[in-house]
């Protein structure tokens, strides 16, 4: 294909794009679409509720109700000699917004076919747009999460918080960066075979007991020495124990077993964005 | 003048049926050919996108080997039947997907109109929506902002701005898409068949607005249609797609008649036999063959303008070499399936005659034909002369398709509009006598 020099083209369709190849100021471009869907998916999640953003804060309560019901007082799990539900809701905040990013991500091209269908605009702006979604939601209850702290910590439990707290923003990232990175890979499979979809409808949930929700690592170790790798080697794992040390001064914290958490998640991402981008082209007519 | 589009040897293939456990093994196939720096094994076989035949191979080529380039300030408009791929060009234009093979070049901004509304979110107000609409076609927010009230008046719904849109009345839905698109900043414009949607008078502004950004913004409009009197009016060349092929780019006239005056002998041209459906009747006298022309023209054609001629012809063979004659008649459908008319031979002062057990053809002469755009069925039948014995009776045996932009009218005429096309005499009457 022979190019006159005097032509200077801005956009070049071609049938296959650089893979690693991310669009950044294509997607700088559209940021503010991005903020728009954020508060498009903000609001209509409480139009025509009475409660409103209210509901943001009935899901987890709730669910450590339960968690405190069943295997604190039924199941007697102890949870490191901190109080039950501040130790549930520890976990399970993270974990939600990790299995949120991780299973809104991987139907993103299948939930958002009309659209993608009909328009263009950098394809990363939607799953950006449900990690960030979601972190607004993660903001909300992390909010529920501080008051309880205080709340325990006014009745005089033994609540020290220190220096590893300062993690926090690098927890956020990993949670977040693996969420995106794995829905990413499961979503470029969904577009054509549903197969996996189903897989991360019960899978999710199960995967939840593979990490320290509603245990410590501690009994998990000595309980199950020969298994326990299964637990500490899922990258959530050390993300969960490190907010635990860092705000609630219990907990298996280790550098390793954080850097190894890491460096799992960029591979991840890394992965999830080849994918992505071999997908996105031509996705709208498998899907 | 400067090209801005420059498109090279574009070609699209699609996967036909459906997608499921076949189709796996036949990707690891793909894989294994490309990890062997092969070529696509399910490519080399693919077919023209001929749909009226059943193909050996489910790849078909929906775009194949297209070049063409555009200039800046151009108006081009792109016909063709349904399936000649018309859209699929559309989508890769509008980057929605990749072509398999070829390159597009493309100098400036480009927006699509593929779909009116496109990411409206029903429960978010107007006001939220043309932000939302804006920002996913490619604004930036300011620039909505600085447009916001222009986009408002345009679409005429100042008072439902902080309404949520799904209480919205579809008038007033579409308008308010087509508002927001329309006052997109860029050098390019992509529009699919979105107009026709929207009464009339939104039509004619939203054609006009279209026109103004060609002509006085000198910015470059591609447009799918297939109301001949908007590409007319609009567009200044044209390109016709026949089976994803090029088959025709110049000037809109030339190309529109190219298209009309088009040989689609394949559905015009008939012939019948004992597994024709939808077929009843003793079978006494059958139908063989039946083909649509126009006057003076023996190509076959199913294609008509308003006010053009249509020759029906038809050819029954009698099998009962005692039976003389045979009361026949055609009937007119509409998609939809009314009946307009049942045209009885005698009606006409005209007999059809058995020949002795000869084939005999004969013709329906169906002059300036005043029907509105769409598409008409037309039913072949024949019985006893006391309408008690069905000889051969081919229902919705060959259509015919009536187009706008004919001899009679430039005005695009919606479908919903009307069914014949009156032209009564018009006059003053002076009531002072």
């Amino acid at each position: 294909m022979s190019q006159q020099p005097e032509e200077d083209w801005d956009i070049e369709i071609v049938p296959k794009n650089n893979l690693l190849d991310l669009h950044i100021k294509d997607t700088w471009h559209y940021r503010d679409l991005l903020l728009l869907l954020v508060r498009r998916d903000f609001v209509s999640f409480y139009k025509q509720t009475i409660l409103g953003p209210v509901w943001f804060f009935i899901q987890p309560i709730i669910t450590i109700l339960i968690y405190n019901l069943v295997f604190s007082n039924l199941a007697g799990i102890k949870t490191d000699q901190i109080p039950a539900p501040l130790f549930y809701l520890a976990g399970t905040i993270i974990w939600n917004y990790f299995a949120d990013c991780l299973t809104k991500t991987s139907t993103v091209f299948k939930d958002n076919a009309a659209v993608m269908g009909k328009v263009y605009f950098p394809r990363l702006i939607l799953p950006l747009s449900i990690v960030m979604s979601n972190l607004v939601r993660f903001a909300v209850q992390f909010i529920l999460f501080l008051i309880l702290m205080g709340f325990y910590w006014g009745r005089g439990f033994n609540i020290s918080p220190n220096l590893a707290l300062l993690l926090f923003p690098l927890l956020i990232v990993i949670i977040a960066a693996l969420g995106l990175g794995l829905g990413m890979m499961i979503s470029a499979v969904t577009t054509k075979y549903r197969d996996l979809a189903f897989v991360v409808t019960f899978g999710v949930p199960l995967l939840m007991y593979t990490t320290t929700v509603i245990y410590p690592l501690s009994t998990a170790v000595t309980k199950y020495p020969a298994y326990s790798w299964i637990i500490k080697y899922n990258p959530v794992t050390a993300v969960i124990e490190t907010l635990r040390y860092g705000f609630l001064g219990k907990g298996s914290f280790s550098w390793g077993l954080l850097a190894y958490s890491c460096g799992i998640t960029i591979f991840i991402l890394l992965i999830g964005i080849v994918i992505f981008n071999k997908v996105e082209k031509t996705f709208v007519d498998t899907v | 003048m400067a090209k801005v589009i420059k498109v090279e040897n574009l070609s699209k293939a699609y996967q036909l049926g459906d997608f499921g456990t076949g189709t796996i093994s036949r990707d690891l196939e793909r894989f294994w050919a490309r990890m062997r720096g092969k070529e696509d094994p399910y490519l080399k076989i693919g077919e023209e996108n001929d749909r009226t035949c059943k193909g050996g191979s489910d790849v078909v080529w929906s775009l194949k080997g297209l070049d063409f380039d555009v200039e800046r300030g151009d108006a081009v408009g792109i016909i063709g039947r349904n399936g000649a791929g018309k859209s699929t060009l559309l989508k890769i234009l509008s980057r929605v997907t990749s072509p398999t093979l070829g390159t597009v070049r493309i100098k400036g901004r480009i927006a699509s109109l593929l779909e009116v509304g496109t990411g409206f979110h029903p429960e978010l107000t107007g006001r939220e929506n043309i932000f939302l609409n804006g920002a996913i076609l490619g604004m930036r927010k300011a620039e909505i902002k600085r447009k916001f009230e222009e986009i408002v008046n345009f679409a005429g719904v100042e008072r439902y701005v902080d309404t949520p849109v799904k209480r919205y009345s579809s008038g007033m839905y579409v308008r308010l898409a087509f508002a927001v698109a329309a006052h997109l900043e860029s050098e390019i414009l992509v529009v699919d068949e979105v107009l026709a949607v929207g009464d009339a008078d939104f039509q004619k502004k939203c054609l006009g607005k279209m026109g103004e950004v060609t002509k006085d913004e000198g910015r470059t409009i591609l447009f799918v249609s297939h109301n001949m009197a908007s590409i007319n009016q609009l567009c200044n060349t044209c390109l016709l797609l026949h089976n994803g092929k090029l088959e025709d780019m110049g000037e809109t006239r030339k190309v529109v008649d190219h298209y009309l005056m088009s040989d689609y002998a394949s559905t015009a041209h008939v012939v019948f036999d004992n597994d024709q459906k939808r077929r009843t009747g003793n079978q006494k006298v059958i139908f063989t063959k039946a083909w649509l022309n126009k006057p003076g023209d023996a190509n076959y054609t199913r294609v008509f303008s308003l006010g053009q001629s249509l020759h029906l012809s038809f050819s029954l063979q009698f099998n009962n070499p005692n039976l003389e004659t045979a009361r026949t008649s055609v009937e007119v459908k509409t998609a939809d399936g009314l009946r307009i008319a049942n045209m009885i031979d005698t009606d006409s002062g005209f007999e059809v005659r058995g020949g002795g057990g000869n084939l005999k053809t004969y013709q329906i002469i169906m002059e300036d034909l005043r029907l509105y755009p769409g598409t008409y069925y037309l039913s072949l039948y024949a019985g006893d002369t006391s309408s008690t014995e069905i000889y051969d009776y081919l229902e919705d045996c060959i259509s015919f398709e009536i187009i706008d932009g004919g001899i009679l009218t430039n005005r695009a005429l919606p479908r919903n509009a009307g069914l014949i096309y009156f032209t009564p005499t018009w006059e003053i009457k002076d009531e002072s006598k």
